[in-house]
């Protein structure tokens, strides 16, 4: 007879910001395996895109998750619009890109936040939001919104950016820079940071790449893979290479992510720089998609894969997304096994899981 | 060791001198940008009735009814996408800055042009309660 315990862990847990339920088989208090379920907040967003028409479907695709936000809608869009074979104007691509690295900033601070917070560290977890904020503040000041961008849409953008704003933004980026750079160093090097995560849900290069893990938990596992540098938007003509991290532990994965806030800055910088001007749209009027697209992305969780098929009607066929927290499970399973209880949070959080777009 | 602890006291001690970087809203509050979506504001004036703006709205928020005059608008079910705002060749709807209120009910302004009870202080337009926008 086996000596063990289940214990559940989630879906509401003070560390989780989104309902994933774990199932922790313990021995003592160490895991001996760990079971996961979801299903908690499923929408039904992918069904929406049948019977919404597939020009307003790109607000709900930006609904599917609340902090990838902007990077779902432009997915949605870039793939509509290859099945159109639309071409966006490079103004569109190049501020699209400079939205998308936002994003990502935004969301890898917040990720850092509570992780901070997960840790017991919470004037590191305050210190991560108020730049978050200041953030935020830029996105509302280019797009009108704060969560919601709701700028992109099929054949561009909603709106152009005068000149005047992206100099400011500029501005802006350098003083949140500085601001980051700050709290990058306690990440790098406070003893308590570290003696949480180093050594702690290791996963070795080869079993995240078996797992199929995407995004810093690959790359923080060694692993150089960027979906970005397929080169859609403008990644193509920026310069830029992945940020890779050899240990494959958290502290590794919360590393990488630090450093790709660095580097989302700079790649901001060059988009600026390379500003195009110009129209930022051109229109779809009386353009329907017809065929299938399978477009993949990078956001900050990691990649995220989109299925389109449309068949010439107002409704496409089908919609499908693969999530990256999706492809994150399996390698967060087995991280999980042998660890500590106690550590078990830390692990869970730094797959930087959100649930309500893996259940869409 | 000690020195690694540098990095989170300097930070600490700054935002100790510093004035809180928090407002005391809603008594403090901060400038909206010139984009942002706060709400949508309606002049009956111009509206011709032609129901473009209901069409084009993705959440069904608007009801434009050519034979009674009337045009309503559910706050809770926009969105601020700005098609209406767009779409509307009279230019009889703008994205106001000012953020709507948080909402404890549903709440639908309804405007009609002939309206005939007493004269609303200012303009034409009238809140009504009506029933609910038709759900596609
Ligand atoms: S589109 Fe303009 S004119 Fe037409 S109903 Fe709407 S508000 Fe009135
Ligand atoms: S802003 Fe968009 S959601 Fe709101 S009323 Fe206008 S069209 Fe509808």
């Amino acid at each position: 007879m086996s000596n063990t315990t289940i214990v559940p862990f989630g879906p509401q847990h003070p560390v989780l910001p989104e309902p994933i339920h774990l199932d922790l088989e313990l021995d003592d208090e160490r895991v001996v395996q760990a079971l996961p379920s979801i299903g908690y907040v499923h929408r039904g967003l992918e069904l929406l895109a049948e019977r919404h028409d597939f020009i307003e479907m790109a607000n709900v695709a930006e609904r599917i998750c609340g902090i990838c936000s902007f990077i779902h809608g432009q997915g949605y869009c870039q793939g509509i619009e290859q099945l159109m074979g639309v071409e966006v104007p490079p103004r569109a691509v190049y501020l699209r890109t400079i939205w998308g690295e936002i994003s990502r900033i935004q969301s890898h601070l917040l990720w850092l936040g509570l992780s901070a917070d997960a840790l017991g560290y919470e004037s590191l977890f305050q210190h991560s939001w108020r730049i978050r904020e200041m953030l935020v503040d830029v996105i509302e000041e280019t797009t009108g919104g704060r969560v919601i961008f709701g700028v992109c849409k099929v054949g561009g953008l909603r709106k152009n950016v005068d000149d005047a704003v992206l100099k400011a933004v500029r501005g802006r980026m350098r003083d949140i820079q500085t601001a980051f750079n700050e709290i990058a160093d306690v990440f790098r090097q406070d003893p308590t940071v570290k003696k949480r995560t180093v050594g702690v849900g290791v996963l070795t290069a080869e079993d995240a790449h078996i797992l199929g893990a995407v995004g810093p938990v690959l790359r923080g596992s060694g692993v150089a893979h960027d979906t970005r540098k397929l080169g859609y938007a403008a990644f193509g003509e920026l310069d830029w290479e992945p940020v890779v991290e050899q240990e494959g532990d958290c502290y590794a994965r919360c590393i990488v992510r630090v450093r790709e806030i660095d580097q989302s800055f700079d790649i901001i910088a060059q988009c600026l720089d390379r500003m195009p001007a110009g129209e930022v749209e051109v229109s779809v009027k009386g353009k329907r998609p017809k065929g299938e697209a399978m477009f993949r992305l990078e956001q900050p969780r990691g990649e995220v894969c989109y299925y389109i098929s449309a068949d010439g009607k107002k409704n496409l066929a089908r919609f499908r997304v693969r999530t990256p927290t999706f492809a994150n499970i399996a390698p967060l399973v087995h991280m999980l096994k042998g660890c500590e209880l106690a550590d078990v949070p830390v692990i869970v959080l730094t797959i930087d899981p959100c649930v309500s777009c893996t259940e869409r | 060791m000690s020195w690694s602890w540098f990095p989170i006291s300097s930070l600490v001690t700054k935002s100790a001198l510093h004035r809180p970087v928090t407002r005391l809203y809603p008594g403090e509050r901060r400038a909206a940008y010139a984009r942002t979506r706060g709400h949508i504001e309606f002049k009956i004036n111009d509206c011709t009735f032609c129901t473009i703006c209901a069409v084009k709205c993705p959440t069904v928020a608007i009801v434009a009814s050519k034979q009674d005059k009337t045009w309503a608008i559910d706050y809770s079910r926009c969105i601020l996408c700005g098609n209406c705002v767009d779409d509307c060749r009279e230019g009889c709807i703008e994205l106001k800055t000012a953020p709507w209120p948080p909402m404890l009910a549903k709440e639908v302004l309804t405007f009609r042009k002939d309206y005939e009870g007493p004269q609303p202080p200012s303009g034409v337009a009238v809140a009504l309660p009506v029933e609910k926008p038709k759900t596609s």
